[in-house]
């Protein structure tokens, strides 16, 4: 368009064309304001991730010492001390759910990808799956308290662990299913032709092609548990001390020990509750992106 | 690919001959993928039950007027649920007003607008959001956020509307500590975002890209495009990745705990501290024995109803979409 000639021809500045060109001015305003929307809401996601990530490194890094890996956490009021108890409670809490979660979740995946598929009970299963990923963790600290914790007369690392892998499990069953069923039919097929039985060609070929994908699936269901504070609340619960071998009593674990730091009126235990903040913080963000990179390379080769 | 297949076959030569395990294992492993499956769904009826079983005593004690009862003293052990419900609800509420616009915003950059070489970078950082522990969003709120919504917006707000009708109420802070309903309401907004974001995202990626084509085709405006082409034919699907984040909002626990103020107090003003039943149940469990345990169960299992109508109701909506 040549705007300068028209420009000329008609001095009148309403039928000058606008900027725009030919296109009416509202549905060039209306183009414009979505565009920037947009953006200004993408750029405000990435600035809330950055700001909260700014304020753990500001405030956490002043209380990272030593001391923090090594001395267990201090009692109310008391100087020094670090959150070394809590950091192995937290590891062997996660370590516990997964190990717990990763039998029943591939399992159950494969029972859905595999034999169910799209049977009544597969669909029902696939059905309460979704809804499990979504419940509120909460209400699985509560169940777990009603299921273990009042039977067993205390609080308990095992109950801990139950209540992480009940959050782990839809997670994994649900990565297992989607990573099978991306395994072409045809694999199983010619496995089948050899004469193989189903469990073997599933173990030995559907497993093994899905293999990056269900990897990630752990590491994400990880990554989820890791930093899940209310179904601690009423199982590990948590405490000063190091924990008793046989996982009985309180266990000190990180996402417990932040939120009662945190909200304590002592300066000492504030720092420790950011430098485990910190800690944790990044340890799971550091697994999400492993998991997603390793998920990027399965789906180039 | 040949010469490594070639490989193999020679190494597997002097191997011992490949026998299939016995078919007693093929049954073993089928009913063992079987149980796990059905282990999912005992794990769900069993949540039900315990939270029926342990809220009975309070629902027979108090009857229906548990729910709309306001009171929850503990000292005179009598409980009502209505303060909890209609803090869950309207921090959820709030969540979604703001939510909801920015995640579809976000959805819309990242499918529409986003250079290519830019889209992983933000989809990544998007997802790290949901990544990151509520636990940490609560600090973020209480340290940082709480303070400076105190100081540039509940005060001068309060000064302006104080004495006015209705907004003079509903946005009126008798003490502007920073934390309250409105404050819950953000801060669940933020946790939202990713996921409302990630699945609209994904819905929009699924539309077919000739018809998008075809109405840039004949002259339409981005935004013509988005309005009458991809929201209607992702509509419903929207909707329900809606209310999978009302789902997640109305059960967060610990961010909510931080920054509500955990009040039992039904106030008309926003800004006013309040609880809702996850940080009620967060904050009091430990340390309740009796009938308060029963009501605090009671709670449990009305937010589990609540949550569960909501979640079946999106996964109804939202055709499967892909995980990652």
């Amino acid at each position: 368009m040549d705007t300068a000639l028209q420009h000329r021809a008609s001095p009148e500045p309403t039928t000058a064309p606008a900027p725009w060109g030919r296109v009416r001015r509202s549905r060039h305003v209306a183009d414009r304001a979505l565009k920037i929307i947009c953006t200004l809401f993408t750029v405000l996601g990435a600035f809330v991730l950055g700001w909260i990530l700014l304020m753990l490194l500001v405030e956490g890094i002043g209380g990272l010492s030593p001391a923090v890996f090594t001395e267990t956490t201090p009692g109310p009021g008391s100087q020094g001390g670090g959150i070394a108890n809590a950091i192995v409670g937290s590891l062997i809490l996660t370590v516990l759910g997964i190990m717990v979660a990763t039998p029943v979740g591939v399992l159950a995946g494969t029972y859905l990808a595999e034999y169910g598929k799209s049977s009544k009970l597969a669909e029902i299963i696939r059905f309460v799956n979704d809804i499990l990923l979504a419940a509120p963790s909460i209400l699985i600290g509560l169940f777990v308290y009603m299921l273990m914790v009042q039977p067993m007369g205390g609080y308990s690392g095992w109950a801990g662990g139950v209540a992480l892998a009940i959050i782990a499990v839809p997670v994994i069953v649900r990565t297992t299913e989607d990573m099978l069923r991306l395994v072409p039919g045809s694999l199983r097929e010619a496995g089948a032709a050899l004469g193989a039985p189903m469990s073997t060609v599933i173990i030995k070929i559907s497993w093994k092609a899905a293999r990056a994908g269900m990897v990630t699936g752990v590491l994400l269901a990880t990554a989820r548990i890791a930093g899940e504070t209310a179904p601690l609340l009423f199982t590990a619960l948590n405490n000063n001390f190091w924990f008793n071998p046989n996982l009985m009593g309180g266990v000190a674990n990180l996402p417990v020990m932040i939120y009662q730091f945190a909200l304590s009126p002592y300066e000492n235990w504030r720092e420790l509750a950011w430098a485990g903040a910190l800690i944790i913080t990044m340890s799971i963000l550091a697994l999400s992106v492993v998991a997603r990179l390793l998920l990027r390379k399965d789906k180039v080769r | 690919m040949v010469a490594l297949s070639q490989e193999r076959l020679v190494t597997s030569a002097d191997a011992p001959a490949r026998r299939s395990p016995p078919p007693s294992f093929d049954r073993f492993f089928r009913l063992a993928s079987l149980a796990s499956a059905l282990l999912v769904l005992i794990v769900l009826l069993g949540i039900i039950g315990s939270m029926i079983y342990g809220g009975i005593p309070a629902f027979r004690e108090f009857g229906f007027g548990f729910v709309t009862s306001t009171v929850w003293n503990v000292n005179e052990d009598q409980y009502g649920a209505w303060v909890a419900i209609v803090g869950t609800l309207t921090t959820a509420l709030i969540a979604l007003v703001i939510g909801v616009p920015l995640s579809l915003g976000i959805a819309i950059f990242l499918t529409q607008l986003c250079p290519p070489w830019l889209k992983r970078p933000v989809a990544t950082t998007i997802e790290l959001l949901a990544a990151v522990p509520s636990i940490i969003y609560g600090m973020w709120g209480l340290f940082v956020f709480a303070p400076l919504f105190a100081n540039y917006v509940q005060i001068p707000v309060s000064n302006i509307v104080e004495g006015m009708p209705i907004v003079g109420t509903i946005l009126y802070a008798r003490t502007p500590s920073g934390v309250g309903i409105l404050t819950a309401g953000i801060i669940l907004a933020i946790m939202i975002i990713p996921f409302i974001a990630s699945i609209a995202r994904d819905i929009l990626d699924q539309i077919p890209s000739v018809l998008r084509e075809s109405a840039y085709g004949i002259g339409c405006t981005t935004w013509e495009v988005v309005r009458n082409v991809l929201l209607p034919q992702a509509g419903v699907s929207i909707i329900g990745a809606v209310m999978l984040g009302l789902g997640r909002a109305l059960g967060e626990t610990m961010a909510v705990t931080f920054v509500v103020g955990n009040a039992n107090r039904l106030s008309g003003s926003l800004f006013d501290p309040g609880s809702t039943i996850a940080s009620r149940i967060a904050n009091e469990f430990n340390e309740a024995i009796g009938l308060q345990l029963n009501a605090l169960m009671a709670l449990g299992c009305i937010l589990f109803l609540v949550t569960f109508t909501v979640l079946v109701l999106a996964r109804l909506l939202v055709s499967r979409v892909k995980v990652g």
